[in-house]
């Protein structure tokens, strides 16, 4: 019951990517970390090393981090190669000094790919998600307009696989992990939410256009079927809902464009 | 003197809100487009109220402090959200979700409000679901429910351990809507540092960008604070680590009032401490107290045995004994005490001594492995991660940790504060907890806040304003305010001392647990009072904020929310001084029952404390606004 190897410590090398700015060039920096607990989040050692820098006069490494629980999607670090580090499901909060040996060099960066430009040393800028978020991830229902909520019951099974691709935290590591940069984990995990719910059904074909084509437009890759996302994935969404999308998508191209179109459609009710 | 008009409309509880909705002023279709609202903050309550007020055609500019609107602090809310809907057919009502949270709050909140909550409960979830939230259900395809401290039915919704998460998602999903329809403009990585008041009323903000290090003014009609709570300033807590009370208290030393700032929640089920490296406390979600039992061994040799060995005979359920009715589903405050009680007669376990066991095995023997799993596997992964147990074999070690704050400005029955035109919303404001929150509550309120109380309400306000009639950002209260923000930073930064801003914060953090933590007693207080002038001094004088204004600097931004935590603590612990009794979360020591619960003073207490800020170095003033009950009787809370 005592936790585990509470008394020895270790120490470790990091060697972290540093970035002035936007268009400033960056480069490695090794710092040690020394005398750490293993039960000491990977955060709270680079908490320590700044701290520790502030004293020496020198500006601490700058890195995005909030809940520090693996919900909020704010932290996105490369450990060693790994969006998010060595362990499988988990976010970069949720790494703990436990999982590296004494002694090893701990290669840090920030998740690279061209739609999220690095703002300064590990933080990128990742409003690219919310622009494709706004071209259609909802179901529009105007505040006070809903029915009673058990008024449409919802299969089990549908509301459970709807919730498995709600838990998408929004952090971009499968963008980070994707050779081509892909967004299509992000974006199918939504699609399929909305899509396996009865009340998302109105705007189904439309939403699947329209954030497809909004994430095109912004520099995300297309999928090769490599599935790194998934496995990069800290909540471990699985890549059959990209599967999910794309027979959305076709169904929904193809509808587009036999759909007739109803005259009085634009033009209001007078 | 500050004016507190709670405005509690007249006529029979049930019928307050109908009413009042029917006669406050409204603002025609044509004109709203004439007004616009600063909302700072989408978490569940700025999120639901930008994207409402938007569809209503207010021009609606949200700031968020946050890369992104989805990270707001409510993401991590765990366990669930409490409606009146009765679907459990088990004598669930709006009167009794009423009644169990004004109870709950140990007869320290408004009895309108808190009935207004209730009401409006039931739209919440009706909401959600048609914006898509994928709530739990059961077979038949109806939603399930689970309980929650202090109730006695099942009236929590919940999307497995990410309730909040998933609400949050609902209502940034609609925030997301109408950006994209440009009904807001959002401002992201831009924190809110000064409230301007123009002619004694709130009409606009000045903005840090936290990326570019500009500042810049934004002028409004209305300004709506939705900024969250400020547990962080006890450093250590279940908040995320950015949650922080810039916003609130720079509206306080603006003139708005800060109610109850002593009410703070301490949660009963949290990871406990492993080491002084540690940045945050992580919550296991009180759901867990519906399946698992809360024990410590009886006798102290016992602690530091495996419990597996421990026989059933020498364990001590001491909620279940303490609280046979309630048992290990008795409120946060409760259980919090009792947990602090074992471990200070030596019981506790775990290496700090400062744990007690909940326990699955029973669980698990009636509803297996894989049921238990079920329900809370992503809060046992969490565990696991963090602590290296497992705790489907060896019984969880938990500890109270700070969670929540129950005080916030204060607010009148239209959420508007004694500023004019200032709103605030969600966990920002005092309004509906009174001294103790009850689990699930949290959510409730900021959605209720946001979806279904100040779109009508601002209106009420802005139909008293001339269209048109709002101030340029280049007015002279705009510049002043500005330049009172660059004075700030550039303080901070010249002061190259030789501690970093987290030194501070931990000493901070350490004071306020120590003396204003679960148990307070006016010797303790006193010395805070002390203590705490004088940390405030050494970091004003002592830390060192490496960098510039003019780029992404976090150690400027914390050390921003740092020096307010500095004032904010010691206005904490003064309130906690003068509320001589103890209620809900606020527990003197000087006043409790022979058998160690909250002896509340309603014949001196019974009132809202709201403080009035005075000026650097000057004493804030205490105004009091009654709390009269008309339709419940004040008893003494009994969960027996
Ligand atoms: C771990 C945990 C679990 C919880 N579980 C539950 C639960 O199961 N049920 C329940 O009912 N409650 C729960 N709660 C409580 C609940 O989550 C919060 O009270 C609630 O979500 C607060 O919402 P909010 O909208 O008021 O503020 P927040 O979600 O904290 O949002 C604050 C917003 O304000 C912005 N902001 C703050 N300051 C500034 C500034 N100066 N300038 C610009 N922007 C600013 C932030 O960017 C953010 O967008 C839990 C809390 C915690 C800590
Ligand atoms: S800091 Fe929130 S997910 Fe890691």
């Amino acid at each position: 019951m005592v936790a585990a190897n509470s008394t020895k410590t270790i120490s470790v090398t990091i060697r972290v990517w540093r970035q002035d700015g936007p268009d400033k060039p960056g480069a490695f920096k090794d710092y040690p970390a020394t005398n750490l607990s293993p039960d000491m989040s990977f955060l709270e050692m680079l908490d320590v090393v700044n701290d520790g820098l502030t004293l020496n006069g020198e500006e601490p490494i700058a890195f995005a981090h909030d809940c520090r629980e693996g919900i909020c999607g704010t932290c996105s670090l490369v450990i060693n190669g790994k969006p998010h580090g060595p362990n499988k499901a988990v976010a970069s909060c949720q790494t703990y000094m436990r999982s590296f040996q004494d002694g090893e060099t701990i290669v840090i960066e920030p998740f690279r790919a061209n739609p999220f430009p690095v703002i300064k040393d590990l933080i990128t800028d990742r409003s690219a998600f919310d622009k494709i978020q706004q071209a259609g991830g909802f179901i529009s229902v105007r505040t006070g307009a809903a029915c009673d909520a058990n008024a449409t019951p919802v299969p089990k099974e549908n509301a459970d696989l709807a919730m498995d691709a709600a838990q998408c935290i929004g952090c971009g590591a499968c963008v980070a992990a994707c050779k081509n940069a892909s967004a299509m984990l992000f974006v199918s995990a939504k699609v399929s939410q909305l899509g396996l719910l009865p009340q998302g059904q109105p705007e189904r074909d439309k939403r699947v256009l329209n954030m497809v084509a909004t994430m095109d437009s912004l520099g995300f890759g297309s999928c090769t079927n490599q599935y790194e996302c998934s496995a990069a994935c800290p909540k471990a969404i699985s890549h059959d809902f990209i599967a999910r999308m794309n027979r959305d998508y076709v169904k929904a191209s193809f509808r587009a464009s036999f759909r007739p179109v109803s005259a009085g459609a634009s033009g209001g009710a007078g | 003197m500050a004016q507190l008009d709670s405005k509690i409309p007249s006529g029979p509880l049930a019928d307050k809100w109908r009413k009042h909705k029917a006669e406050i002023k409204l603002v025609n279709p044509a004109n709203k487009r004439k007004y616009k609202v600063i909302v700072v903050g989408a978490g569940l309550a700025g999120s639901s109220a930008s994207a409402t007020l938007a569809e209503l055609g207010y021009q609606v500019e949200t700031f968020v402090f946050h890369d992104s609107p989805r990270r707001a602090h409510s993401i991590a809310a765990q366990g669930g959200v409490n409606a009146a809907k009765n679907y459990q057919n088990d004598g669930d009502s709006v009167h009794r979700l009423f009644y169990d949270t004004l109870k709950g709050g140990d007869y320290r909140a408004r009895e309108a409000n808190v009935h207004r909550l209730a009401e409006v409960s039931v739209n919440i979830i009706d909401q959600c679901v048609a914006q898509g939230v994928p709530f739990a259900r059961e077979y038949g395809g109806l939603l399930a429910n689970r309980s929650f401290g202090g109730a006695q039915v099942s009236r929590t919704f919940y999307a497995r351990g990410q309730t909040g998460q998933q609400l949050l998602l609902g209502a940034y999903s609609a925030l997301s809507k109408m950006i994209g329809q440009g009904g807001v403009k959002l401002h992201v990585n831009s924190e809110m540092l000064d409230l301007v008041i123009v002619d004694g009323q709130a009409k606009g903000i000045i903005v840090r960008n936290l990326v570019t290090g500009e500042i810049t003014r934004h002028a409004a009609d209305a300004v709506i604070l939705a900024t969250g709570g400020y547990g962080n300033v006890f450093n250590l807590s279940t908040y995320a680590r950015g949650s922080n009370a810039t916003a609130i208290w720079r509206a306080y030393k603006r003139g708005a009032c800060f109610a109850n700032p002593c009410y703070t929640q301490i949660h009963p089920t949290c990871i406990p401490v492993s080491g002084d490296y540690q940045s945050k406390l992580t919550l296991m979600s009180e759901s867990l107290r519906n399946d698992g039992r809360i024990w410590v061994p009886k006798k102290k040799e016992d602690c530091a045995k495996d419990p597996n060995s421990i026989a059933e005979a020498d364990r001590d359920y001491y909620l279940e004994r303490m609280y046979p009715s309630f048992g290990n589903l008795a409120p946060r405050d409760i259980a919090s005490r009792a947990a602090k009680r074992v471990c200070d007669e030596g019981r506790g376990v775990g290496p700090s001594g400062l744990g007690v066991y909940l326990d699955f095995s029973d669980a698990i023997r009636r509803l297996t492995e894989a049921g238990v799993r079920e329900r809370y596997g992503n809060l046992f992964d969490i565990y696991h991660e963090i602590t290296n147990e497992n705790a489907y074999k060896t019984p969880m070690r938990i500890y109270p940790a700070v969670h929540y704050t129950m005080g916030g400005l204060w607010v009148d029955y239209n959420l508007m504060s004694n500023v004019p035109g200032l709103f605030v919303l969600g966990e920002a404001n005092f309004s509906d907890h009174g001294a103790n929150r009850l689990g699930a509550s949290a959510l409730m309120q900021g959605l209720a806040d946001g979806y279904f109380v100040v779109p009508y309400t601002v209106g009420d306000y802005l139909a008293s304003q001339k269209p048109g009639s709002r101030p340029s950002p280049d007015a002279p209260e705009f510049k002043a305010a500005e330049a009172n923000i660059t004075g700030l930073t550039s303080r901070l930064l010249s002061i190259k001392g030789s501690h970093p801003v987290s030194y501070f914060h931990k000493k901070l953090g350490h004071l306020m647990w120590t003396y204003c933590g679960m148990a307070r007693t006016k010797e303790g207080l006193e010395k805070a009072l002390v203590e705490i002038p004088k940390l405030r001094a050494e970091f004003w004088a002592a830390v060192t904020v490496p960098g510039s204004a003019g780029t992404l600097n976090q150690s400027l931004e914390q050390a921003g929310r740092v020096a307010d935590f500095l004032e904010l603590g010691e206005l904490l612990c003064r309130d906690a001084l003068t509320r001589e009794e103890s209620c809900g979360g606020h527990f003197r020591e000087e006043h409790q029952h022979p058998d160690g619960e909250c002896k509340r003073d309603d014949e001196n207490f019974a009132h809202v404390a709201a403080w009035e800020y005075q000026g650097e170095g000057k004493t804030p003033l205490r105004n009091t606004e009654p709390l009269n009950y008309e339709f419940v009787k004040m008893s003494v809370r009994n969960y027996k």
